[in-house]
């Protein structure tokens, strides 16, 4: 099991203060809150801080990890020592930490167990019925406009037999309602949390994001492409291969046209009602001058065509 | 892992099959009405009718109250300062897109 510095995750000293700890815990929930940040790996910095300040903004947590030292040399795996917890008390719930999700590593469930860990509070809306949970899942973009079939992978906090929170990996298998958009949610009705004994399962809510795509970028419905075309191309118009989400297609580049001229394919975004449409962006490819031959083309065009790019600027 | 033959689970897009009550949102949340109240009050969440018997809420009002109760909850954000960085949040979101747009 790997160690965990959890003064080096917060960026502390080891005699840190209540009160710079708990700035500390801020400025950085605040740079790695999933919701807010867009730095890489932000959703699992955000919960090894909450974890590391969940040890230690406890005084008993605090002072009983302290005692493990600074753990292992780089590299060496860590084993709680035999004597470990005696004559510390843990009490009281934890922050709840994470989205919701209790999720701890496997460090902070070997010392603490579960019983260190936090469940926010269901506050009697209706005993009968499982509480409502929500995840958030990637999707590519092809999911959206074609619908389909996507299996998701995940944790889902459960609360066993004794009481104690535990994680679990839960597999879904879940038909996307084709025309989807990023930030939106589907609905899966009763695949919540179950109550205690008889009752009705929640729903779970599973937002969407999507994964960047090699070709098209998403604007609401609507889908861009830069297509690359050739300068003679442009000049005097021409019949390309396009892709597009539903296939190759022939596509007319008008007679003049320029570098950042849209065409519009309509209807071929995202679907809907009103589906979004599919814009190419042009944009002019130079051939490399690498020959005798493509130098003595480039030099004829000079010469036939008296040409100032800069004229817009007064020079 | 699911067999391939397997029946998929299948739900709607809650933006847009959707009308949520107060108390839908305070079930979906696990929080009481009375907080879902206090998110409209401070204009965190905006209501379909504002003068309709009972308070309606577009299905997109589900993301905002989570992203919203998060702030909240991880952060230790006030409902002020949580409206304030929900309308940030949009707008740095535009600005992005714009950004990208202008960058090709």
């Amino acid at each position: 099991m790997e160690f965990k510095d959890y003064y080096k995750v917060m960026g502390v000293p080891r005699d840190a203060t209540e009160a710079q700890i708990k700035q500390a815990y801020r400025k950085l929930a605040r740079k790695y809150h999933p919701d807010v940040s867009k730095e890489k790996d932000a959703e699992a910095r955000f919960k090894e801080v909450g974890e590391a300040y969940e040890v230690l903004k406890s005084p008993e947590k605090r002072a009983a990890y302290d005692q493990l030292g600074s753990g292992p040399r780089p590299g060496e795996q860590f084993r709680p020592p035999p004597d470990w917890g005696a004559g510390f008390e843990f009490s009281g719930p934890g922050p709840g930490a994470g989205s919701g999700f209790a999720d701890h590593s496997d460090f902070f469930e070997a010392l603490f167990g579960a019983a260190g860990a936090a469940r926010r509070g269901r506050r009697g809306i209706d005993p009968g019925r499982g509480e409502d949970t929500h995840a958030k899942v990637m999707l590519d973009l092809d999911a959206a406009l074609k619908g389909g079939s996507r299996t998701f992978t995940l944790r889902i906090p459960e609360i066993d037999a004794t009481g104690h929170i535990i994680s679990k990996e839960r597999t879904l298998y879940v038909q996307i309602p084709k025309g989807i958009l990023p930030g939106q949610s589907i609905r899966l009705a009763g695949q919540g949390g179950r109550p205690p004994g008889e009752g009705t399962p929640g729903d779970l809510y599973i937002e969407v994001e999507f994964e960047p795509h090699p070709l098209y970028r998403l604007d609401g419905r609507d889908l861009y492409l830069e297509l690359p075309v050739a300068p003679w191309e442009a000049a005097l118009g021409a019949t390309v291969k396009t892709p597009t989400p539903t296939g190759t297609v022939d596509l007319k580049i008008p007679a003049g046209a320029h570098a950042g001229s849209k065409l519009r394919l309509k209807a071929r975004g995202i679907p809907c009602s009103t589906p979004g449409d599919f814009y190419v962006v042009l944009q002019i490819a130079l051939p490399a001058a690498d020959d005798e031959r493509a130098k003595a083309a480039y030099r004829a065009m000079a010469t036939a065509m008296p040409f100032n790019p800069r004229a817009s600027l007064g020079v | 892992m699911p067999l391939p033959d397997a029946e998929p689970l299948s739900g709607e897009i809650v933006e847009e099959t959707i009308v949520l009550s107060v108390t839908d949102l305070s079930r979906m949340m696990s929080v009481e009405e009375r907080h879902i109240v206090e998110l409209v009050e401070e204009g965190v969440l905006s209501v379909l009718q504002i003068d309709a018997s009972e308070w309606r809420f577009s299905g997109a009002a589900l993301r905002r109250a989570r992203i919203a109760l998060s702030l909240e909850r991880d952060l230790g954000v006030n409902l002020p300062g949580v409206a304030l960085a929900l309308d940030l949040l949009e707008e740095l979101e535009r600005l992005r897109r714009e950004r990208e747009t202008a960058r090709r």
